[in-house]
């Protein structure tokens, strides 16, 4: 299925390149995907891999007990990891810019705000998936006292994980990182979003997480085991009705919820559809032989556990509480499920919309 | 443009000229005269100026807001007893219809005017200036004119103020600046006055450019003595950077290290007119764009970060280029010569010139809405540049798209101006995007058929060539399904885009194809394959065709747009020199043959007319090749041509119809009734051309002009179709 269609562009680049452009990789996987059918049926659990240890744990454990909003981005065009820096001090002059109402102000001017730029080492599936970065937006005292401490007035960070199938489709002038995470004020998101859409030619939509993802999380982190789980597991769902939506809370013991997970879960190392499925429909069924009510005719909008909690608004938060070194792998785990789920967010959500 | 319009625009010229001739020392005199011209403006207005789209429930308040205008240009009547409830009742109505819908240029020039020139009190001035809302331009003669009034004094400090905040306010919106930067002296002049100082700054911040330099040694002393005075306050120090931005050697007076720029906020007393005003001149905001996502906004219906349009606005790249260079940003902007600024891309020629130098927008986007930028990224040769484009086209549909959102469709207008804008720039480059083709695929199986349906079908028509097995279960499956069960316009306009859809496939090949015979891809794209994708195509439609005729009990609405498919199917031969005759089933042949419109036997005439010379045009060329080649016509083709042809030339032509070609049993054709069924479909009798019989026999005319009334009345098909297939081969 060639493109002869996108032609005069695509025919002559195929003089340039041997063999499909990044272009038309995507385009062939897009239809690909479309006509097959597009949800993994299964998913591996993925281990503590030999990449944690490049991390930097400091860094890590500030990324815990964060409400981050997800947001995908397309790729990054003639982005360097070279020039953190210069991005630091250009990206706090259009910060300083916009709230001083579009003045143009020069670069490398002391304002009261600073950005800090940095790789978050470790933050990747593979070794071919890019750097993570953290964007950060501190204060500074006035005061020029010796003890400078910086307050975070807002952070946000760009990862990829398992990221080949969309490296695969891009050239080398882009850098992928398809999944940002902001917390602070939505305004400095705005300003930072907006910043970046201007520089590097990319594009922020607010990542939804639909039913369908929030039910393989909910699977997902109860089957992580835990020496001590601090919370309830948690569902909760809303009932679309007027002139206020209804919103149902379902809470067990974390204890019960793994039970009924190794109950249902079959094969080792992999969580399948059947299996997240099988653990939802119990849910379903022993809520109805109580209230007789059926969930599954409702909408399922926020699952928490003492893993991590996530709402259909995009919204998520890792919720361990231990020393980051021991609790790292669970927190690689989480992030690198949406890693994961970002790939599939996109196809998965118009099936399921298909489904409904 | 009216002559009316004309007479007005050579009138504001000679205002100009007045302008600039008598400014300032024969003031008064030019006001009177002045006063006699705007009269004659403000009564005109409305009827003919273009920019103005009121409704007709505003008429009303037109003409009221002309007698105000009216009002105002004379002055305060002293002697009406009550005149103060005759003045409020004025400038409500101004008031209503600025904040509503904003004055024209006129309407501005004239109360600006009345503002300053200080006939009213200083309360009504500033009500005036208040409501000082363009609705979409103010001229830059206005401008002009005001500031001429400030130097003579009439209005009060307050005023002043309040003009210079207009003026900043509205900087964007005026026409011209070029006079009023001839004005910069002035202005510079007035940052002595300290209530007008903190505004003045910034309206020379606006205003000032590198070639201001004239200004900016006596500013270094000027400002040396402001600074003395007020100390060293925010604007001066904006105004001052500025100046040492543009001339480091030049401006002595040392900043401090700690820089704080800012200016008092102008906007505020407009600000809500100004969306509007913004809104309203369609584009994107020029300057300081506002942050549109509020706390009050749910997230997943996100807007716009920093717009007002989905489409970016056209900047040129900024840093990603320049990064990685030392001293960066502004000071490239305004010393790179190496590089042709996008902003000042008007036309063609100068595309043609600076090709080479282009600056790229910064988000490439931007490009849809650029006709001169579509016609380059059609000619690069960067796949970067169209993979820009790419990435954020598609996350913006998917983004946009209503119909993936629940009950969300309150933008549906935004969306579906959004996908025209799309199909004109495919339609511009000809050339289907990728991003529309997966967005198609994707967002097909959930469309109600109903939502933003012309633009949506419209992107059909533009899915690159493919291998139609493999897009069928992407697309016409689903659209089937639509097709099937929504209305007969909705059909209409499925097949309409399926011929645009056939038509786009057609040129794409015939260019591709006698270009690079053989492609270097492990994908299946000989000339074999592609006829046989683009014949699957027809028998497609075909199939839906028929199925539709009988749906709708053969209406003639949806034959016409059968036939209107067929048109473009019978000519591939010929018209894209490719080898494909693909002909109708008999599905669509016989309605179209026994219908009773005679457009539609016109039309069936037409295309059999085509087909004929086509396929004689396409054996001639096997007879001179001689060699057997992949794409000779099989036998069968012909035959099915001959035998619709046999058909027709019985019905129409010998009377002896339902015998070759068309055949029905005798039997049957008795149990109909119909007398002599062997004529009632010639010429003469064929119900769709029954009136035409009638008419022609009124007229009492000999039957051997029959033929040539017939053509004389516009049935050119049937002319063609006589004359190629009946003339030689049988003569009644």
């Amino acid at each position: 299925p060639t493109s002869c269609g996108a032609r005069g562009n695509l025919g002559e680049l195929k003089d340039y390149f041997i063999g499909a452009t990044p272009l038309q990789k995507r385009l062939e996987s897009v239809r690909k995907q479309t006509s097959f059918v597009p949800t993994p049926p299964r998913r591996k659990i993925p281990q503590c891999s030999q990449l944690q240890e490049d991390n930097d744990p400091q860094k890590v454990a500030f990324l815990l007990h964060k409400q981050w909003t997800l947001y995908s981005l397309t790729p990054l065009y003639k982005f360097s990891y070279t020039n953190l820096k210069e991005y630091a001090s250009l990206l706090s002059a259009f910060i300083a810019a916009e709230k001083q109402k579009g003045l143009a102000v020069e670069v490398g001017e002391d304002f009261n705000i600073k950005v800090t730029f940095s790789t978050l080492l470790g933050m990747k599936g593979t070794q071919r998936d890019p750097e993570a970065f953290l964007v950060q937006i501190l204060s500074k005292s006035q005061l020029p006292s010796e003890n400078r401490e910086h307050k975070v007035l807002w952070t946000g960070w760009f990862c990829c994980i398992f990221g080949d199938s969309l490296l695969e489709t891009v050239s080398e002038d882009f850098t992928c990182v398809p999944l940002f995470l902001a917390n602070g004020a939505e305004t400095n998101t705005a300003i930072v979003g907006t910043w970046f859409q201007k520089t590097f030619d990319c594009y922020f939509s607010p990542l939804a997480i639909n039913a369908f993802n929030l039910s393989w999380m909910a699977a997902m982190w109860t089957a992580c085991k835990m020496d001590q789980y601090m919370a309830a597991t948690e569902f909760l769902w809303s009932v679309p009705c007027s002139p206020q939506s209804l919103d149902i809370s379902y809470a067990i013991h974390p204890e019960d919820a793994k039970a009924l997970w190794d109950s249902v879960h079959k094969t080792p190392g992999e969580v399948t559809q059947e299996e997240v499925d099988l653990f939802m429909d119990c849910l379903y069924s022993h809520f109805h032989r109580h209230f007789k009510i059926h969930l599954s005719a409702t909408r399922l909008v926020r699952v928490s556990t003492s893993v991590a909690s996530a709402h259909t608004d995009g919204k998520i938060k890792v919720s361990l509480n231990k020393s980051s070194y021991v609790i790292f792998p669970y927190c690689y785990i989480v992030f690198k499920m949406y890693g994961i789920c970002i790939f599939h967010i996109e196809e998965a959500q118009w099936n399921a919309n298909l489904r409904q | 443009m009216s002559p009316q319009k004309r007479v007005k625009n050579s009138q504001v010229q000679k205002r100009t000229s007045q302008v600039s001739g008598n400014y300032p020392t024969n003031l008064l005199a030019w006001e009177e005269k002045e006063d006699l011209n705007d009269s004659k403006y403000s009564l005109k207005r409305g009827q003919n100026n273009p920019v103005e789209d009121y409704g007709h429930a505003d008429d009303q308040a037109e003409d009221a807001l002309q007698i105000a205008v009216r009002y105002f240009e004379k002055g305060p009547v002293k002697t009406s007893q009550n005149k103060d409830k005759i003045l409020e009742e004025h400038l409500k109505t101004v008031e209503n219809v600025a904040l509503k819908n904003g004055l024209a240029p006129e309407g501005i020039d004239i109360l600006l005017n009345v503002a300053l020139s200080g006939k009213f009190g200083s309360a009504v001035n500033t009500r005036i200036l208040k409501c000082m809302i363009p609705t979409t331009l103010i001229s830059e003669h206005s401008v002009v004119k005001a500031v001429s009034w400030l130097c003579v004094g009439k209005c009060s400090g307050s005023t002043k103020v309040l003009f210079y905040r207009w003026l900043v306010a509205m900087f964007d919106f005026i026409d011209h600046k070029e006079e009023i930067n001839l004005l910069y002296g002035f202005f510079f002049a007035s940052l002595q006055d300290d209530a007008l100082c903190p505004y003045a700054c910034h309206l020379l911040y606006l205003l000032t450019k590198k070639e201001n330099g004239e200004y900016f040694i006596p500013v270094d002393s000027k400002l040396k003595i402001l600074i003395s005075f007020q100390g060293m306050q925010p604007h001066l120090q904006a105004l001052l950077s500025l100046y040492k931005f543009f001339a480091p050697t030049l401006i002595s007076v040392s900043l401090p290290t700690r820089k704080k720029i800012y200016f008092k906020n102008s906007e505020n007393l407009w600000k809500t007119a100004l969306l509007a005003v913004r809104q309203r001149n369609q584009g994107p905001p020029p300057e300081p764009l506002k942050l549109m996502l509020g706390p009050a906004k749910v997230r997943p219906v996100k807007r716009k970060w920093n717009s007002y349009s989905v489409i970016p606005v056209l900047n040129s790249s900024s840093c990603s280029k320049e990064c990685g260079k030392k001293g960066m940003i502004l000071s490239n902007y305004l010393s790179s010569h190496e590089l042709f600024p996008l902003e000042q891309l008007k036309s063609f020629p100068q595309l043609l010139q600076n090709i080479h130098c282009l600056e790229l927008p910064s988000q490439m986007g931007a490009v849809l809405n650029n006709s001169l930028l579509l016609h380059y990224i059609n000619c690069v040769k960067d796949e970067s540049i169209l993979l820009r484009l790419y990435h954020w086209l598609s996350q913006t549909l998917q983004e946009e798209c209503i119909w993936y959102k629940v009950n969300n469709f309150e933008h549906e207008k935004e969306f579906a101006n959004f996908l025209a804008t799309v199909n004109r720039a495919q339609c511009f480059l000809q050339e289907g995007f990728y991003s529309c083709e997966t967005f198609l695929y994707k967002s097909l199986p959930l469309w109600d058929g109903f939502c933003c349906r012309s633009q949506f079908l419209q992107l059909v028509s533009w899915i690159p060539f493919n291998s139609f097995s493999e897009v069928k279960p992407l697309v016409f499956d689903h659209l089937a399904q639509l097709f099937f069960t929504s209305t007969i316009y909705f059909k209409s306009s499925v097949l309409q885009s399926l011929k645009e859809l056939l038509q786009n496939w057609l040129l794409w090949l015939s260019v591709d194809i006698h270009m690079k015979p053989v492609m270097n891809s492990p994908l299946e794209t000989t000339l074999g394959g592609s006829m046989n994708s683009v014949s699957e195509l027809i028998h497609y439609v075909g199939w839906l065709s028929t199925t539709a005729l009988r749906l709708e009990s053969n209406s003639t609405f949806l034959l016409h747009f059968i036939l209107d498919f067929y048109e473009k199917v019978c000519d591939i031969y010929i018209n894209y020199n490719l080898p494909l005759v693909v002909l109708f089933p008999p599905g669509i042949f016989y309605p179209a043959l026994l219908s009773l419109d005679s457009s539609i036997l016109n039309q069936l005439c037409y295309i059999m007319h085509r087909y004929r010379k086509n396929l004689t045009a396409a054996k001639k060329n096997e007879l001179v090749q001689k060699t057997k080649s992949e794409f000779n016509f099989s036998s069968k083709t012909y035959q099915e041509f001959n035998h619709y042809l046999t058909a027709m030339v019985g019905c129409l032509w010998t009377s002896k119809p339902f015998q070759k070609g068309f055949y029905i049993d005798p039997d049957v054709l008795e149990k109909t009734g119909v007398a002599e069924y062997k004529n009632s479909l010639n010429l003469v009798h064929h119900p769709a051309l029954l009136s035409y019989a009638v008419s022609f026999l009124l007229q009492g005319k000999k039957w051997n002009w029959y033929l040539d009334y017939l053509f004389s009345e516009g049935l050119q098909g049937l002319k063609l179709f006589i004359r190629s297939s009946i003339h030689h081969s049988s003569v009644p």
